[in-house]
């Protein structure tokens, strides 16, 4: 093959499910190519066929799934027709693929050793070699200790390790195409950096053609050369990576970019743009724009006749109204300029936590999950809670519940009155205060009952509230998360994420608590629907007073919703404050390496853009943190042996503090490097 | 990290003696205390208030029970069983003779019925949705609703009288060769391959059909891996993990659950000799015959545990970090 055969090349591609006998299309007539050595990234909400176009790619759809028209070349070979054996030898020599949870991917009972081995084996390589050549590639994707992870079995590594042997798997028959869905989905913001900076590094080393899925689109645009965004099953737009983001020419791409809680907006500064209506079903739509019913431009001529693709420049938009979109405004990310906090207008405090610990004991040891913690919440205030996995989030969030009980000597006050550690001794009133809302809300939600039983029962057991009383409250928390009346005889699994986690909103606020703990609510929504979650915790903290406790790895959402952030490192905080102080600095170096390590579509506008800082080496354990300052071993500002030997404490008086041994003015601040005063001894980063 | 293993296996052993015990305590409260007076249960109504008082004596069952209990409790713990009532000799040939038995055919059941069940659940799975798992899938279901006692009549009716294929009678004379036996035990073993079958297969089935739909068997059929390698190295690896430990916990229910097909086939195991000491009013027997079905049933369900945590390398050790 040429050097200019693409290595993927999607031809009209049309790919369908049967479902209970009736076939529904899921990609409709979807064209694109990638070029060798080019980076192709693929955008769209959940449901719009992002998925389903990789693995057509790799003729491995699900087992209903069938290709109803169209062609797949890979490296000019057409995949469509092949028998077993050339499937098979394609996906021996040619394709790869990583997908999202690295933790599903990998055999449980197998080594690491076995597992990436038998990729050479398949090929003919002995035992022996295929296991060195293993271990070569374990090197190749930069983890530290390789013998150990040869004989390791998947549990025993940490979510980035996995991911990486699953990479190392993946490149290791050195294949034309990697396709790679939401590869860094779910992995912890620090780790996401590193993984992304593997696979810039491995795409160079190998001269691979990637094919990225992504629904992150600063991701996107920082790993493609090229972008398509998807829409109900048909490519809507297709550009050159940051000339489609700074410049849409589809209303659809312009809505999902306006859906980003954009750098420094806030809560304050009004909710977010969100896509209004859904994703149409399945096969409703068959004449016309797919995006008409959610679309602003819309006339008659959308809904009878399908656009075709429309050149501009290096872009190419399916639209029939592009001047008239792009003419609107809408295209622009909206930059608000971040406002400087306004004083504190928030009421008494309503959560106080005092010198809080949590020691778990493994076997023998001892383990400080949270090490005196302190903070205080206020009528009304949001504070968000940000770190690594492992930093102590959950923890903190399940003592503040009372699901876990701390160790003796701290305290938990609601409105001045302490409160038992163990929700089982709190008084009613006091549970009813203190409700969360989870990550999952189908694990959350009762599969069994209908959404009207879900949310009356909580209205019973919190609110002591039966008859008509419940029957009209159910009906006025019911329109406040913006549910309608016919939602409620439906059951959980014939709800969409958003509206599931709505009712689980709408339970949590059953009871007119207090504090409302929110432990990462949307992550696991799409932006859109994230877009619209968050209006609604805003609109229903700015009505009910209420405060809230928001844990979140995604940096953006957390600051567009929080007016303190407390930054957490195995389970101490290393710097609290309000939010904006947090965000723009000085900062803590770990706050410094969070931020740094989030991509952040608003540099694309300003072009600038700030040097990642990397942290070295993964969090220690709990069971083990380094002496003096626990984040010396990762530290990449430390100064000496100080930082080996004390403790840096919190200052309690300081509306904005940071535990660290630098001075203020040493530390790091958003947008550029710290001002190195000359009598700043630096010693040089140890690794 | 062996330590937490050992800690883990310590904690099941210990709950399983005192399971044990507590089995010991129920089974000797039962057949001591209930029947009320020992000698008189065994020598009849008519027999004279002498006889019985010397009975009652040579058993004990004058003495305290708390002591009896003891006493009974230490002796079987150093492999003295008592001595039967009936028989007027020890409990312990009596119980590993029938045991012996019980093992043989359980032994048959298993040879015939793991094999089988877990082939035809993997096929199943592999077949999901399609002729041969329906077919597999109602036949299971339907087989393991069938009683022992029906299915052995059945099998009696039509084998064994009608066709004459196989020997009606489990038990044979002292010093039949080996192959002869086998062929008496085939029949008794059937009708409960019969009921295990559908249980394995559809535990299997599940297994295998979790497995295939797993992330990490695509990965290996992405790495263009032979469907050979893919199914016999991941998916079985993984789909018959709790398959394994069902079969194993089986063994305890075939020991001790065998009473209607050792007595319909005349097979003189341990769950005949239970029921015939019962009849008999034979405590000693008795007691001595469920202490020992007891023990096995505990003893493999700790094996089955123990077999899931070994094979099992999430469970193996740590357990986590």
């Amino acid at each position: 093959m040429s050097s200019t055969t693409p290595a993927l090349e999607l031809r009209d591609l049309s790919v369908g499910y049967r479902t209970l006998g009736v076939e529904q299309l899921v990609l409709r007539g979807v064209s694109f190519a990638i070029a060798p050595g080019e980076t192709y990234g693929l955008v769209g909400e959940s449901g719009c066929g992002k998925s389903t176009a990789a693995f057509a790619a790799l003729r491995a759809l699900a087992r209903n799934g069938f290709i109803s028209g169209g062609r797949v070349l890979v490296d000019g070979q057409d995949v469509t027709d092949l028998d077993p054996a050339g499937l098979r030898q394609l996906r021996l020599t040619k394709v790869s693929m990583v997908y999202q949870d690295p933790g599903r991917a990998l055999n449980p009972s197998m080594t690491v050793a076995r597992q990436i081995a038998e990729v050479y084996e398949a090929v003919g390589v002995r035992r022996a070699d295929a296991l060195e050549r293993a271990e070569a590639m374990l090197v190749k994707v930069r983890i530290p200790g390789t013998g150990r992870v040869m004989t390791a079995f998947p549990h025993q590594l940490s979510g980035g390790m996995q991911q990486r042997v699953v990479i190392a798997m993946a490149l290791a028959k050195n294949p034309k195409l990697l396709v790679l869905d939401e590869p860094t989905t779910g992995l912890d913001a620090t780790v996401e950096a590193e993984v992304l900076d593997l696979i810039e590094a491995l795409k160079q080393e190998f001269a691979t053609s990637v094919l990225f899925i992504s629904h992150n689109l600063a991701i996107i645009e920082r790993m493609c050369d090229r972008i398509g965004v998807l829409y109900a099953g048909s490519l809507v737009e297709e550009g050159v990576g940051a000339d489609l983001l700074a410049r849409p020419l589809h209303p659809y791409t312009m809505r999902l970019l306006r859906c980003l809680p954009a750098a420094g907006r806030r809560k304050s500064d009004g909710r977010l743009d969100t896509i209004p209506g859904f994703l149409p079903p399945l096969g409703s739509i068959r004449t016309g724009c797919v995006f008409t019913p959610r679309c602003d431009f819309a006339d008659a001529v959308c809904r009878t006749d399908a656009p075709g693709p429309t050149r501009v420049g290096s872009q190419m938009a399916c639209c029939h109204h592009i001047d008239r979109a792009t003419a609107s405004g809408r295209n622009s990310l909206d930059l608000a300029v971040p406002v400087p906090p306004t004083a504190a207008s928030f009421g008494r405090p309503a959560l106080q936590v005092s010198g809080v610990s949590k020691t778990f004991h493994v076997g023998s040891h001892a383990l400080r999950a949270v090490t005196d913690v302190s903070l205080t919440l206020r009528t009304g205030e949001t504070l968000g809670l940000v770190g690594e996995s492992g930093s102590g989030k959950t923890t903190l969030a399940r003592l503040l519940l009372g699901l876990t009980a701390p160790d003796p000597g701290g305290r938990i006050e609601l409105d001045g009155q302490p409160v038992a550690g163990q929700a089982k001794r709190r008084s009613r009133a006091d549970q009813k205060a203190l409700q969360i809302v989870f990550q999952n809300p189908d694990s959350a939600l009762n599969r069994s009952h209908t959404v009207r039983h879900l949310i009356e029962r909580s209205l019973s057991r919190l609110g002591g509230l039966f008859g008509r009383q419940r029957s009209e409250r159910l009906m006025a928390l019911v329109s406040a998360v913006r549910l309608t009346e016919r939602h409620l005889s439906m059951r959980p699994r014939q709800l969409s994420g958003g509206l599931k986690q709505r009712v689980a909103i709408a339970r949590a606020f059953a009871g007119d608590p207090r504090v409302v703990i929110c432990d990462e609510p949307t992550s696991a929504l799409d932006v859109s629907v994230q877009a619209a979650i968050l209006n609604l915790l805003a609109d229903l903290q700015s009505t009910a007073g209420v405060s809230y406790v928001f844990i979140s790895h995604d940096l953006g959402v957390v600051r567009y919703l929080s007016d303190r952030i407390a930054v957490l490192y195995l389970g101490r905080i290393m710097e609290i404050g309000p939010a904006e102080d947090v965000f723009n600095g000085p900062h803590h170096p770990y706050t410094e390496a969070l931020l740094s390590a989030v991509p952040d579509l608003a540099e694309l506008h300003n072009g600038e853009r700030t040097a990642r800082i990397r942290l070295s080496g993964e969090m220690p354990s709990p069971l083990a943190p380094p002496p003096g300052c626990v984040f010396n071993s990762r530290c990449p500002r430390k100064i000496g042996a100080i930082c080996e030997t004390t403790e840096p404490t919190l200052p309690a008086d300081a509306d904005h503090a940071i535990r660290c041994h630098l001075s203020r003015e040493a530390l790091g601040r958003r947008g550029g490097a710290p001002p190195v005063a000359a009598d700043q001894r630096y010693a040089p980063v140890s690794a | 990290m062996l330590s937490r293993f050992a800690r883990q296996a310590g904690r099941r052993l210990s709950l399983s003696l005192l399971t044990l015990a507590l089995l010991s305590v129920v089974v000797f409260a039962g057949a001591q205390l209930l029947p009320g007076d020992v000698g008189r249960a065994i020598l009849g109504p008519l027999a004279d208030p002498e006889a019985v008082a010397a009975i009652n004596h040579e058993v004990g069952a004058d003495r305290p029970a708390i002591e009896t209990y003891f006493a009974w409790i230490g002796n079987f713990l150093t492999g003295d069983m008592g001595r039967s009532y009936t028989f007027r000799s020890p409990v312990a040939p009596f119980i590993g003779g029938a045991l012996a038995n019980s093992l043989k055919l359980a032994a048959v059941v298993f040879v015939i019925v793991v094999p089988l069940s877990i082939g035809a659940g993997v096929f199943a799975a592999m077949r999901a949705g399609r002729w041969p798992d329906r077919v597999i899938s109602v036949v299971s279901l339907s087989l393991t609703v069938i009683p022992e006692f029906v299915s052995s009549i059945a099998l009696i009716l039509v084998l064994g009288i009608w066709l004459r294929w196989l020997p009606i009678s489990a038990a044979t004379r002292p010093g039949t060769p080996a192959l002869e036996q086998l062929r008496h035990l085939i029949l008794p073993a059937l009708p409960l391959v019969i009921v295990l079958f559908g249980y394995i297969a559809r535990m299997a089935r599940a297994g295998t059909l979790e497995a295939l739909d797993s992330d990490y068997t695509r990965t290996a059929v992405l790495k263009g891996l032979p469907q050979r390698t893919v199914i016999f190295r991941h998916v079985l690896g993984n789909a018959l993990l709790p398959t394994i430990t069902v079969v194993a916990a089986q063994v305890g229910y075939m020991i001790g659950g065998l009473v209607v097909v050792e007595s319909l086939f005349r097979y003189q195991g341990i769950g005949s000799l239970i029921l015939t000491a019962a009849r008999g009013k034979d405590f000693p027997m008795l007691e001595a015959g469920i202490l020992t079905v007891g023990a096995i049933f505990v003893a493999t369900t700790l094996m089955a545990d123990t077999l899931y945590t070994v094979l099992n390398p999430r469970l193996r050790e740590a357990g986590g970090r």
